[in-house]
């Protein structure tokens, strides 16, 4: 599915990933751990393609895909789904449509029948329940007034309708109450499968009670210092990052 | 400026695509304005004497005035003698079916989208026409249903003619000709334009439209029209202006006066495209424009609605006079300079009488180096009890060599009333267009998403059939060219 390779990338000229290797196969869930600034933001944006982020070397290759070659529009068409950390707010465009556009941009670009309006709405519904979403929220402005963890519902809504074969999650329980943080969770469970692969990226081990990673990897200072399975994640919320980056300095 | 900026600012390179000439011979008057301009264009017109004396009137007041010069403005002046003042496209006088217009002259409208033809329908929906070439109406259509209902649709010349005490009664009633500079010299000149009247209690069966187009070299074009609805009558009219691209600067002084009576209504929409100039500010139209509505009797309601896409000059402030108890204007206006337009639009609401309400939502989107500016007056008289207003202005930036400006002023002399005012200016950012592009949407997309979201709240103003031509106008003033 994805192999990133010796990925170092740059922010303002600054080095912030310092050589990333990471293999991710169909179905696997890997939750990426961290202190604040190790990189791991900056790990999905690069993925992700977004501006100012330069790689430097190193190369990623998705699904036998150069994926650093394609623009951020091409990679989403190819399956490639970003939950953002901080969704953004675009007046004046209802949810649904900008729902609408990104799901017949992706079927467009396989070749397949774009939605029309009726079987659109159809499957939409479908979905926002999913996210327990209520149908108003599908026809206010993108992101408009929306509470945090409104936003991070409209985030996994937005997966489960483009049904991506790569989803990388930025933080997406940063700011939930506990609430928020099981639909949230059950809406990305809903999603998985054996076909699928999910890169979560987490500051705390609480969403991975709820969302069960197959791999757990430790990013400091850019580069991935330890993987484990998912009792790494609790073996750091009971140590802290300090541990494991001493011992990291050690080796 | 960053990369994305950069990418910004290619969008919206737009691609004039109504800048095309019409070969057609003309009669076309030399150059250059005095008395003797003027009885010509009111000869050519056949026009009763009242009219060349009205005329002539407004050009010794004109002659007295000076160019305003107050507005956030800036460009070389106009020599107001180097500009033909008369042309109109060679044909058979006085048309009686389409059959007779020059084949050149509907192949124009053609060309612009504009149904000429009573058999052609605007995105479904059958709209009345006055096609306006240069100095003359070429063509109106559906004068024969309309007046079935007793609306009168046709040239303002026509009406000169065939309803002289109409004409007489409203022309410059609303806009007087000393009003300003340009509504002087409009007066002093102005060679056609349309005319509509609405009957007590006739809701207008469709939507009047009448689309200006300047097709002659050197010449100016000074359209005036005058819409009257009278009591408890409903008329919904569109303008739409286009002109061929060149690098000479071309003027458009036109005025435009409606009057509501009692619980009538009066919508009035623009779409302006006209030419803007190319990228480094060379030609394009300065539009000086005059426009403004009396709301004369109780209930009344006078709507603009204006979509100002291009000119490199944009000088223009739709206003309503708000004299009827109850009483009710409205602006809603979406602004754009691209590259080196400028724009100064807003509008003025005269609360006169009791109850009277007043609603402005500007949207101003400024890309390249173009420079767009709000001016609005909210202005309440003594006797304007319990007078509202509510006035927005927004402005969306892209890139970072744009300006907005905001220009609100208020004249209140009633305490009981309530005003408000609301700004806004954001950049299109790039986290928005990251958002979109994650989603699949291509850049070009996003964008056009992004601005029509900014306008929706005007857009939704605009009669169905030019919404949707509203959008795909923007959409193609910010169609670029992205590698």
């Amino acid at each position: 599915m994805l192999s990133i390779k010796d990925l170092h990338a740059t922010v303002d000229g600054k080095e912030i990933l310092k050589g990333i290797n990471l293999e991710v196969n169909p179905g696997e869930i890997h939750a990426i751990m961290g202190p604040n600034g190790s990189g791991k933001s900056t790990l999905a944006s690069v993925l992700a393609g977004r501006d100012n982020y330069e790689v430097t070397s190193g190369s990623v290759t998705y699904r036998d895909q150069d994926l650093l070659d394609m623009e951020p529009e091409i990679r989403a068409r190819e399956g490639v789904f970003l939950a953002f950390q901080y969704p953004v707010e675009i007046p004046g465009v209802t949810n649904v449509y900008l729902l609408k556009a990104a799901i017949n941009a992706v079927l467009k670009h396989r070749g397949e029948e774009e939605l029309d309006a009726m079987s659109f709405l159809k499957l939409i519904k479908q979905k926002a329940a999913l996210v327990e979403m209520k149908q108003e929220f599908l026809y206010r402005s993108v992101n408009g007034g929306f509470s945090g963890g409104e936003k991070k519902r409209n985030e996994i809504l937005q997966m489960a309708l483009l049904e991506p074969h790569l989803s990388i999650l930025d933080e997406t329980d940063s700011g939930l109450d506990i609430d928020a943080l099981k639909i949230v969770a059950h809406g990305v469970n809903a999603l998985r499968n054996d076909q699928r692969s999910m890169i979560l990226v987490t500051h705390y081990q609480r969403l991975l009670d709820y969302i069960v990673p197959d791999y757990v990897h430790v990013l400091a200072g850019g580069v991935i210092i330890r993987s484990g399975d998912k009792s790494l994640a609790l073996e750091l919320e009971e140590k802290g990052y300090g541990w494991i980056e001493s011992q990291a300095d050690a080796a | 400026m960053t990369s994305t900026e950069k990418e910004l600012t290619s969008l919206v390179q737009r691609e004039y695509k109504e800048g095309f000439v019409t070969d057609i011979d003309a009669d076309t008057l030399p150059p250059g304005l005095n008395e003797d301009v003027i009885r010509v264009i009111s000869a050519k017109k056949d026009e009763p004497e009242f009219l060349l004396q009205w005329r002539l009137e407004a050009y010794r007041r004109w002659l007295e005035m000076k160019t305003p010069e107050w507005a956030h403005l800036h460009y070389a002046p106009i020599d107001l003698q180097d500009i033909s003042y008369y042309s109109a496209p060679k044909q058979k006088q006085l048309l009686d079916s389409l059959d007779e217009v020059d084949p050149r002259l509907l192949e124009t409208y053609e060309k612009l989208g504009i149904p000429v033809d009573e058999q052609k329908v605007l995105a479904g929906v059958k709209v009345a026409v006055d096609a306006v070439f240069d100095s003359v109406s070429v063509v109106t259509t559906f004068k024969k249903t309309l007046s079935e209902a007793g609306v009168i649709f046709c040239p303002l010349s026509e009406a000169v003619k065939d309803y002289p005490e109409l004409v007489k009664q409203y022309l410059g009633s609303i806009v007087p000709a000393s009003d300003n500079y340009y509504s002087a010299l409009n007066s002093a000149v102005f060679s056609e334009g349309s005319f509509v009247y609405i009957p007590k209690g006739v809701r207008c069966p469709m939507e009047l439209s009448t689309y200006f187009r300047i097709n002659a070299m050197n010449t100016g074009q000074f359209e005036r029209t005058l819409i009257v609805a009278d009591e408890d009558s409903y008329v919904s009219y569109l303008e739409g202006c286009t002109a061929p691209m060149r690098d000479e600067n071309q003027l458009h002084a036109a005025v435009v006066e409606l009057v509501a009576m009692k619980g009538a209504e009066i919508k009035y929409s623009t779409v302006q495209n006209w030419y803007p100039g190319d990228e480094d500010g060379k030609g394009g139209i300065y539009n000086f424009v005059t426009k403004r509505g009396a709301c004369k009797g109780e209930g009344s309601k006078i709507s603009w609605t204006q979509v100002e896409t291009g000119s490199a000059i944009t000088w223009k402030y739709p206003s309503v006079l708000l004299e009827g108890d109850d009483s009710i204007g409205e602006f809603y206006s979406v602004a754009l300079t691209n590259n080196c337009q400028q724009a100064d639009t807003g509008t003025k609401m005269v609360h006169i009488g009791k109850n009277s309400k007043s609603t402005i939502i500007s949207k101003g989107i400024s890309a390249g180096r173009g420079q767009n500016s709000y001016r609005g007056l909210v202005k309440v008289l003594k006797g304007a009890e319990n007078a509202r207003n509510y006035s927005q202005c927004d402005s969306l930036l892209m890139g970072d060599k744009c300006g907005a400006h905001t220009f609100p002023y208020m004249e209140i002399k009633n305490p009981t009333a309530v005003v408000e005012h609301e700004a806004t200016t954001s950049r299109i950012g790039e986290d928005q267009l990251f958002y979109c592009r994650q989603r699949g949407m291509s850049e070009e997309d996003a964008v056009s998403m992004i601005v029509n979201g900014f306008c929706k709240e005007v857009f939704k103003e605009l009669p169905m059939e030019f919404a949707v031509e509203a959008q795909k106008l923007l959409g193609i003033s910010l169609e670029g060219s992205v590698g």
